[in-house]
């Protein structure tokens, strides 16, 4: 128990926290990022994809109760993640109150030092997200369950919206470009003949994700997909 | 060389300090930059000035008393070199360098570039050490190591706590300095005992003296003047999960 209290206490123990929640949204940023491709089978495709995540389990379980588990695991990794990600924040800018007059780096990367600002956009940027696309809200002209026809015209209409998602799914490649590797520090995974290893997925993930989720207000903008 | 310094000065621990610009007029390439500093140091007791508090002792990069930042760096940015070691040669005719005391709650500053590091030597009471026999000493290959572990936990002692990790962190964290201490002696057998309490011990105490957390940025592996990895933090992270795990107990 005293050693449980010491991890709960200890910075180690918060970054557990965001390593482990942050694992589970990056699988589920993959795995988004394998449904959203759907999009290129056409508007059947892309609307049975969707329908069957509402389905699934059925009839074992009542329509929806898979969708709303997994929705609830991300929504409560979400909230652990940023919470802890503010704790820390703070206890590291407690760290040094003073700051120095001249600051140099020698081999901190652009991803690494901008985890916060990065993590925040991606944060307000899920907020709009769902408010578009699942709930509808700010969509001009959502259509319930026509999920493609959602995506085509959301960018379509809005082309600056469409922008406002390529810079969001860049914060978040930048934010994996690090956090993945990091991860595996954090939870004590890496070692010295690992880590060119876990460098290496990091990089790609971070790459991957953002090709991959950057593909589809592209090529809506460039008229491949209507 | 002529060298401008902008060196920090600060009377005591509660006083107000600022930066302060003075002429070095005879520096010669082949003196380290300690000695540059005690050449500024007789030109200004000369002038029957205060001279430039600063930490030194061996002056051979194995006691980790100086170190200051150089110019943005700690330990002035050069690859496995304490300040020491640093000579001015690296430097221009006519270069401006500033050079601060090493930045940290955990560090107070208690005279223009010193510190006080007595944060480290606490983390050290509280779990870094091994119970040993007084008396004869065992036999020197008494008890086999593999070559590996043997060749890791030596890394992990180079660590001379000079605090450039702490000081070029940009969260002022001391994972790189506990994770040398907490992985030389857990990498041993004579650290075995003592390893779940250590871990768990040195980190409690780590975060009660207010350094920040470690994010796995690097700057503190680039600044250790004995190229400490950051595969001893990813160990301490694994150690302290472990001994979590296991209640702190050595016995599964
Ligand atoms: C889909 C969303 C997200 C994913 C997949 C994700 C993933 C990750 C991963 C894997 C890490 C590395 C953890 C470690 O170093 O052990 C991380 C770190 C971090 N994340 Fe996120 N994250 C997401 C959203 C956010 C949000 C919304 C914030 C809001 C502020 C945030 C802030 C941070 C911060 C500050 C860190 C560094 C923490 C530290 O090292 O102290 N992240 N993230
Ligand atoms: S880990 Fe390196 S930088 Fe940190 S105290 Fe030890 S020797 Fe100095
Ligand atoms: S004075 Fe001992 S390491 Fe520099």
């Amino acid at each position: 128990m005293a050693a449980a209290m010491t991890l709960y206490r200890s910075t180690i123990g918060k970054k557990a926290i965001m390593a482990v929640t942050g694992v589970i949204l990056y699988g589920f940023v993959i795995v988004h990022m394998i449904g959203n491709l759907k999009i290129f089978e056409g508007p059947k495709g892309f609307n049975e994809y969707s329908h069957f995540l509402r389905v699934v389990g059925e009839p074992a379980l009542p329509a929806g109760t898979i969708l709303w588990l997994i929705r609830i695991v991300l929504t409560v990794a979400l909230i652990l993640h940023v919470s802890a990600a503010i704790q820390l924040t703070r206890i590291d800018s407690a760290g040094r109150p003073v700051a120095y007059k001249k600051v140099k780096r020698k081999q901190a990367s652009f991803a690494s030092m901008t985890l916060r600002w990065g993590g925040t956009a991606i944060f307000f940027f899920v907020i709009y997200h769902l408010m578009h696309f699942t709930i509808g809200t700010v969509h001009p002209q959502f259509i319930e369950g026509e999920p493609y026809h959602n995506v085509v015209s959301g960018f379509q209409l809005q082309p600056l919206m469409a922008g406002v998602y390529l810079l969001a799914v860049a914060a978040l490649g930048t934010h994996l470009y690090h956090g993945v590797w990091s991860a595996t520090q954090t939870l004590g995974l890496n070692n010295r003949r690992n880590d060119k290893l876990f460098r290496g997925l990091a990089v790609l993930s971070g790459i991957g994700l953002f090709v991959g989720f950057a593909a589809i207000p592209v090529v809506v903008l460039l008229g491949i997909i209507k | 060389m002529k060298i401008t310094v902008n060196v920090w000065r600060q009377k005591n621990a509660s006083s107000k300090g600022r930066l302060e610009k003075y002429q070095v007029d005879h520096v010669s390439p082949d003196m380290s930059f300690l000695e540059m500093l005690d050449t500024l140091n007789q030109q200004l007791m000369a002038k029957g000035e205060v001279p430039i508090a600063f930490d030194h002792d061996c002056r051979e990069g194995i006691c980790g008393s100086c170190g200051v930042v150089i110019n943005g760096l700690a330990h002035g940015g050069q690859l496995a070199t304490t300040t020491c070691q640093l000579h001015m040669r690296k430097f221009k005719d006519g270069d401006n360098i500033t050079v601060e005391p090493w930045r940290a709650n955990a560090f107070p500053v208690i005279k223009d570039l010193m510190v006080d590091r007595g944060s480290f030597d606490r983390i050290i009471q509280a779990g870094g050490f091994i119970s040993a026999h007084t008396g004869s000493a065992p036999d020197a290959n008494g008890t086999p190591i593999p070559k590996e572990n043997a060749d890791l936990a030596f890394e992990g002692a180079q660590c001379i706590g000079c605090g450039a990790c702490v000081a070029a962190c940009p969260n002022a964290s001391a994972m790189l300095f506990t994770s040398a201490k907490v992985g030389h002696l857990g990498l041993l057998p004579q650290g075995q005992p003592e390893r779940q309490q250590r871990v768990l011990k040195m980190v409690a105490q780590m975060d009660t003296e207010g350094f920040g957390g470690c994010t796995n940025i690097g700057e503190c592996t680039a600044a250790c003047p004995k190229e400490i990895g950051l595969h001893f933090i990813s160990r301490l992270n694994r150690d302290l999960l472990g001994a979590t795990l296991r209640g702190g107990s050595t016995v599964d």
